[in-house]
């Protein structure tokens, strides 16, 4: 009994590694670095409610049906946010970073893995209240282009509005939140104005390269579904993507303290994950 | 026939932080297997678990870090608003993926990616609570041949996260928080 257990988990083991190929080598996406229990686990269930016997039989399936390939990139990509998520984040960014920024004539953020853009609108309320917002140009990438479309939508439930402005008033915003939406039916619509200076884009962190240099890149909760490998080489190209002095804004339980970019960086706000790109490398030894 | 089990995994949600304390208290400096933790919390909730049941156990308390290797002399904790998980090669990982049975911690999450990392060389433990979650992880760890523990109905704050455990597996031990510690006592003792 044991054994046949073993057996078929170490085949499961071959097969996953087989579907994140043959999903690279078809469409470019590459898993091949995920962490493997959440890429197993999400598989496990797309197994099960495809009614599929096994990861070979979905490996075919990905292959000849695009659909299919797309559930698989939604099943991949965690699009679990809100609107001021972890308040005190954006109660330091207001706080401690804003009036940094503020002293460049221009300023431009990246926001790396924006998912549906809730935290998006969020930067761009906060930074419309300290009188940056026109002197700033958001960019906002996802490598899942569904889930970009909403994004540049700003749609959003109703139901959520309730927990959204109470993250906004913890975060330390200055006005009513419902200035910044209309209701709509179940819906709310973010204002056009908060849209007008945010690029919504396709970038892959896995297999793009960097296409700005930026003051400050928040990219939260999206590492933790990295192998420490790919960890290193999307923090390699966040570096790369940093002026000197620019702030890397990173989730509650992420860090790159045991990291190869960790020379790199100060940590300012240790809590937020909040690190400060060094102006230059201090010799070694130091 | 003696086991070498390499780690235990707990599930609790309402009475568990008593119950925790209980079972926690019991086990010495000594106790060699790593012990990873999902209690129910709230979404919002600081450190105070792990604060408070550092200061009161042997062992050392912490809330997991991502990618953080499991280590024997340690109980780890899900932080709240974070799936826990079991990575091949006994390291931990975060996620913030949809709640699963309501729940973001999930025991089902932590027991199901631990079964299939420690396979029959896991313990895994039901204790009181509201709900049905870690029932079906429970059911994985039996499939995998680990050992399946479950708080008795009968001595637990609340009885249902236990009865729908026990209703799921033919679980091996249903115990009292005192009897559970004495058998990981012991068994810890055979791995020495």
């Amino acid at each position: 009994m044991e054994n046949k257990t073993d057996l078929t988990q170490d085949n499961i083991n071959i097969e996953i590694d087989l579907f994140l190929e043959a999903i690279f080598q078809k469409y470019g996406y590459d898993f091949r670095n995920y962490g493997k229990a959440h890429i197993k686990r999400r598989l496990l269930h797309r197994m099960q409610l495809s009614k599929a016997q096994s990861i070979s039989e979905m490996q075919y399936k990905v292959l000849y049906e695009e659909a299919f390939f797309n559930l698989i990139l939604k099943d991949f990509s965690i699009n679990v946010t809100e609107m001021f998520r972890d308040p005190s984040f954006y109660k330091n960014v207001r706080e401690e970073i804003i009036p940094i920024l503020k002293t460049y004539p221009f300023i431009k953020i990246w926001h790396a893995g924006c998912s549906s853009g809730e935290e998006v609108y969020s930067m761009a309320i906060l930074l419309m209240e300290e009188g940056l917002y026109d002197r700033t140009q958001i960019y906002a990438t996802d490598f899942n282009h569904q889930i970009l479309r909403k994004a540049k939508e700003g749609i959003y439930p109703i139901s959520k509005i309730k927990e959204f402005t109470a993250n906004y008033q913890k975060s330390g915003g200055t006005k009513s939140f419902s200035d910044y939406y209309m209701a709509k039916y179940e819906s709310v619509i973010f204002n056009n104005e908060l849209k007008k200076n945010i690029i919504f884009a396709d970038h892959n962190l896995v297999t793009d390269k960097a296409f700005a240099e930026v003051h400050m890149i928040v990219c939260r909760n999206v590492l933790i579904y990295f192998n420490k490998d790919l960890q290193n080489q999307v923090l390699k190209l966040f570096t790369a993507s940093l002026l000197p002095g620019g702030y890397l804004c990173l989730g509650t339980k992420e860090t790159i303290r045991f990291s190869e970019a960790n020379i790199y960086y100060h940590t300012i706000i240790d809590n937020e994950k909040i690190f400060k790109k060094k102006l230059q490398l201090e010799s070694t030894g130091s | 026939m003696s086991m070498q089990y390499k780690a235990i995994v707990i599930g609790s949600s309402a009475g568990g932080l008593n119950a925790l304390r209980t079972l926690l208290t019991m086990l010495d400096a000594d106790f060699k297997i790593p012990i990873i933790i999902v209690q129910h919390t709230s979404p919002s909730s600081d450190n105070y678990i792990t604060t408070y049941l550092n200061d009161l156990c042997k062992l050392k308390v912490k809330e997991a870090d991502e990618k953080e290797k499991i280590m024997s002399g340690y109980i780890y904790f899900a932080p709240p608003n974070f799936h826990l998980l079991v990575e091949e090669k006994f390291f931990l990982s975060l996620s913030i993926e949809e709640r699963v049975n309501f729940a973001r911690p999930s025991i089902d999450v932590l027991f199901e990616t631990a079964a299939f990392t420690y396979k029959e060389k896991l313990i895994g433990i039901v204790l009181t609570g509201a709900n049905h979650d870690g029932a079906m992880g429970l059911r994985k760890i039996k499939e995998f041949g680990g050992l399946t523990i479950v708080q008795d109905p009968k001595t637990a704050e609340v009885n249902s996260m236990p009865l729908s455990a026990i209703k799921a597996t033919k679980v091996d031990h249903i115990l009292s928080l005192e009897d559970i510690g004495e058998l990981l006592i012991s068994i810890n003792r055979n791995f020495l």
